[in-house]
């Protein structure tokens, strides 16, 4: 059992920080709406209190890890060009997208929109996780922070959504693949 | 046991600050993006790190100008309570303006194709 550099790198970015950021959202959002609407009159021990600050931190980097993972590793790939006369173009995913008009709309509008628009989740949760570990249960007394939190909370899980999502199928169309084999498993 | 509780109200204007900023940046993302696809000459500036072609300019300039516009508001509204209705009103509406500017079809439409 084999896997090229490039898959596992892509795996890492999609798997690894993409959907583990994704499975943490309802915790995220779990955690922010208890604190505030207990307020002042919640009172959580010292390690909680770390936990919560450690839980959106590690949000806040998972998300930064995976846009500079997706845009400065996994995107040269995607759009490398192919020499001219090239007629294989699995290498070149971009490109052989667009070489179809029954897939080009993977790139025109998923990888288009994709490349954007997931960096607005980690200014997002760079925001979130810093009103939270600066105000805390204050947030109770905020009302008006404590909505724009959250909805900056929802709008960074829409746009990982978007992201995650046409990862996927893009992945699926015009997988970034090569590099050298790593072998992960032998069958003796 | 220790809690999380603070006894001092805390002025609203550090979250107002990084909450503005997050739109702030948000917008400058939208508004870079679409400068990029839409004029060449902007797409070519925006070209930093060649392998990432503009998408390498275009995130690392609207980080600059959230990072930027979050410091400059911290330092004055650091021990100030502002509005921060008007404040969600503005952040808002730029994080809209930056979604649909990032989103493929509403960018076509505003740039006639």
């Amino acid at each position: 059992m084999e896997i090229s550099f490039r898959d596992l790198i892509t795996v890492l970015h999609g798997m690894g920080f993409g959907a583990l950021f994704m499975l943490a959202f309802s915790g995220a959002i779990g955690v922010i709406y208890a604190t505030a609407v207990a307020g002042s009159q919640w009172a959580v021990p010292r390690g909680t209190a770390t936990m919560f600050r450690f839980y959106l931190i590690s949000m806040a980097t998972l998300s930064w890890l995976a846009v500079l993972s997706g845009a400065y590793i996994i995107y040269p790939w995607y759009r490398a060009v192919a020499p001219a006369g090239t007629t294989d173009l699995s290498g070149y995913p971009r490109q052989l997208l667009l070489s179809s008009p029954l897939t080009a709309g993977w790139h025109e509008l998923g990888m288009e929109w994709k490349e954007h628009i997931a960096w607005f989740t980690p200014i997002a949760m760079t925001m979130v996780a810093y009103v939270f570990i600066k105000y805390g249960p204050q947030l109770a007394l905020h009302r008006q922070m404590r909505n724009a939190v959250l909805g900056f909370t929802a709008v960074a899980f829409f746009a990982t959504a978007v992201a995650g999502g046409f990862g996927a199928f893009l992945n699926k169309y015009a997988p970034v693949r090569g590099g050298h084999e790593i072998i992960l498993y032998t069958q003796h | 046991m220790q809690s999380m509780r603070d006894p001092i109200q805390l002025p609203n204007g550090p979250g107002a600050a990084a909450i503005l900023a997050a739109g702030i940046g948000s917008g400058a993302l939208g508004v870079f993006a679409f400068a990029a696809d839409a004029f060449r000459a902007v797409g070519r500036a925006f070209v930093i790190w060649p392998p990432s072609g503009p998408l390498s300019g275009v995130t690392l300039a609207a980080i600059v100008v959230w990072l930027v516009a979050w410091f400059g508001l911290s330092r004055l509204w650091a021990s100030r309570d502002v509005s921060l209705a008007r404040v969600n009103v503005a952040a808002f509406a730029m994080l809209i303006v930056g979604l649909l500017l990032t989103f493929p079809p509403f960018a076509d439409l505003l740039r006639g194709r």
